[in-house]
């Protein structure tokens, strides 16, 4: 896969000096200078993609030489200045490793200069796209991984990005920065065990999801886009006409429908190969946890064991029924945003791959029983399902009164709107089914939700705080959610709709001598607790 | 089990002056509200009744809420600090208690609002690791404020712990 590269074998600044940057004698160094003309060709790329419908446009109004006259000059003075502000840039750029610090200044007019402890630094993520890897950089970000929503607004000072260097002197960056023992870039280094492997038959799971439809719908949205710049938006229009006269209304509907389909299913394909060729998870000697995937462009991130707080099973309602799941790491020091893919150690895959590399990185069993939650909370989910389909029957009702719509679109509505009934009920009893909490050895197990279910297991050392919470309908079934605070991944997750006693005395026994103090237990004959509890000073 | 465990209510009350605060608040809301419908009112004589109706039906809502919702609040709103633990109670319809240990704060803020200022109210948040995980005392007086934030920066320095 990777492309044979001299600064490979570099293992020190001094080696990667010959393979571009130049050292002063302080140390500095200065990116790689192909960084320029991987601006140039992304530059050069993006303007010929904007270029060619221009020549079109203007070239079938008047005629194609007038065309090219202008839009060449203008491709020439858009790369022109691209390349030239990033000329700028690389020249004004320099970082440097002290032992104490890494460094980096950037900027002619307005200098920034950002400086990160070494001792604070927990992640070094490498990535490199399409035209990177062709020159053989790569882009190096360096973080601390500390909370900045207490500092506040703007980028985040504790990020640093080196754009970008030759992928041997990033390695080498890695190595030192993370305290490791340096890593070739084919990965063969002893010591290196290997997680989990891609294989591709995982790909069947990638058309499983919610993104099959919305990745159509923007390939149709495209489309029409597209037309309306060559000013023929009437065309989907006389096709569809076209086609339901020759093969019928019905017919013509599911073909639409499955052409849709279909569309969606090669697009998340693709995007899932391109993201996850290669995957490979291993294990570094020294606790990391390192992921590498990536058919064009290449991704590397890497975890520190000692900062993982547990791990996410994720089983969105596609990928569950097919019989598999995702797994997350739960830690403190990646990105805040759970949802970003840096968080994801497996993609979608068989749940006994998931399963072993839950155990693998956190020794947890996945799969065990869990305590379920009253039945009062089947009965909430059932009540919203039933509120939601009342809705859904008024608007129906309301259409079929209020708009004169053809009857074949009134029966296709109708049976939509009773298919969407039927579904939302199942899935209240499925979202009921998913409830459950419990102990596992040193985690807190918590798992829920039904289009999108998660099993979490949090390292019990993690918790860092309680947040229970009762709503009035709440209190009336009986129920209460119990969330734990931890300063890792979503940074809360919760318990929710278990019994109002049980998931007390389940939050005392997660994390002794949190909750105890504020516990009272008391015989049930008292009717009003709270008033009781007033008559207290 | 023998019985029902339940949270019990923290230990302490807010100071009473922040009735009149919330009061201040709600009056405000009111007022944000019912005086530029008041103006529209006055100034469009065609439309007047759509304007002046809504208005005195919002600001009765407002004079009851303003009235009644406060003691209601106070009688919710607890705190209680110990040796290993900031407890809070607070919400009203959706009730939510608030436990983070003293091993785990980071750091202990005291805010006066100008609207706090004027009733001699101060609010103490104390914030750990978890971003979800802060813990506001809201309407206490400043000076028990300040005494407090100085005990809780005092027992956080004198309990061990790595705040994640």
């Amino acid at each position: 896969m990777n492309r044979p590269d001299p600064a490979d074998s570099a293992s020190g600044p001094a080696a990667a000096s010959t393979a571009g940057p130049a050292t002063d004698e302080d140390g500095w160094l200065a990116l790689h200078r192909d960084t320029v003309k991987v601006t140039g060709v992304w530059v050069f790329v993006l303007a010929l993609g904007g270029a060619v419908p221009t020549t079109y446009g203007i070239g079938s109004g008047t005629s194609y030489g007038v065309a090219l006259a202008w839009v060449v000059p203008a491709v020439v003075l858009v790369v022109a200045a691209a390349v030239i502000a990033d000329y700028v840039r690389w020249r004004h750029s320099r970082f440097r490793v002290t032992p104490t610090r890494m460094e980096l200044h950037k900027g002619m007019v307005f200098t920034t200069k950002r400086s990160l402890a070494r001792e604070r630094i927990r992640t070094v993520d490498l990535s490199a796209d399409p035209v990177q890897r062709v020159f053989g950089l790569v882009k190096v970000s360096i973080g601390t991984g500390e909370q900045v929503e207490a500092g506040g607004a703007g980028q985040s000072p504790q990020t640093l990005v080196l754009d970008s260097v030759a992928r041997g002197e990033g390695e080498w960056l890695r190595a030192l920065l993370l305290d490791r023992a340096p890593v070739a870039a084919d990965g063969t280094e002893s010591g290196v065990r290997v997680l989990a492997r891609w294989d591709p038959v995982w790909l069947r799971f990638a058309p499983l999801s919610f993104w099959t439809f919305a990745l159509a719908g923007v390939a149709v949205g495209g489309l029409f886009q597209v037309l309306n710049w060559f000013g023929r938006e009437s065309l989907p229009v006389d096709v569809t006409r076209d086609v339901v006269e020759e093969i019928g209304a019905t017919q013509t509907l599911l073909l639409f429908a499955g052409v849709f389909v279909l569309v969606g299913v090669v697009a998340t394909l693709a995007f899932s190969l391109e993201a996850w060729w290669a995957y490979r998870l291993e294990r570094e000697p020294g606790g990391t946890l390192r992921v590498r995937r990536g058919l064009l462009t290449t991704r590397s991130v890497s975890i520190e064991e000692q900062r993982v707080r547990g791990v996410e099973i994720v089983e969105p309602l596609g990928v569950r029924s097919a019989g598999a799941a995702r797994v997350d790491v739960v830690t403190t020091g990646l990105r805040a945003d759970p949802k970003s893919e840096a968080s994801t150690l497996l993609p979608a895959a068989p749940m006994t791959v998931a399963a072993s590399v839950a155990a693998a990185v956190a020794g947890i069993r996945p799969g065990g029983r869990l305590r379920r939650h009253p039945a009062t909370a089947r009965t909430r989910r059932l009540r919203w399902a039933l509120a939601a389909d009342a809705v859904l029957a008024a608007v129906v009702a309301w259409l079929a009164v209020a708009s004169p719509v053809r009857d074949f679109w009134a029966i296709v509505l109708t049976v939509l709107a009773a298919g969407c009934a039927v579904a939302l009920v199942v899935l209240a009893g499925d979202a009921y089914g998913s409830l459950g909490h419990d102990l596992d050895g040193d985690f807190l197990v918590a798992r829920k939700g039904s289009v999108r279910r998660a099993t979490v297991y949090l390292q019990r050392q993690g918790i860092i705080g309680w947040r229970v919470s009762q709503s009035v309908f709440q209190r009336r079934a009986g129920l209460m959610t119990l969330t734990a605070t931890t300063a890792a991944g979503a940074r809360r997750y919760s318990v929710i709709d278990a019994d109002e006693h049980e998931v007390l005395e389940f939050g005392a026994e997660a994390v002794p001598g949190l909750l105890d103090p504020f516990l009272v237990h008391e015989r049930p004959i008292v009717d009003h607790p709270e008033q009781a509890a007033f008559r207290e000073p | 089990m023998s019985g029902a465990t339940r949270l019990r209510p923290p230990r302490n009350w807010l100071d009473q002056r922040v009735m009149a605060w919330w009061r201040a608040q709600v009056g405000v809301l009111t007022a944000v509200v019912v005086v530029p419908l008041l103006i529209l009112g006055l100034l469009i004589a065609p439309a007047r009744a759509w304007f002046l109706i809504p208005a005195a039906v919002l600001a009765v809502i407002g004079l009851l809420g303003l009235l009644l919702l406060p003691p209601w609040w106070f009688r919710i709103h607890r705190w209680e600090v110990t040796d290993l633990a900031v407890y809070t109670r607070g919400g009203v319809l959706w009730q939510v208690w608030r436990v983070a240990p003293m091993s785990r704060i980071q750091t202990v803020d005291t805010v006066r609002g100008p609207l706090q200022r004027a009733f001699g109210l101060s609010t103490v948040t104390v914030t750990t690791a978890s971003s979800a995980g802060a813990v506001k005392i809201e309407g206490l007086d400043h000076e028990q404020a300040a005494e407090l934030a100085e005990e809780l920066t005092r027992i956080t320095h004198n309990t061990p712990g790595d705040a994640t």
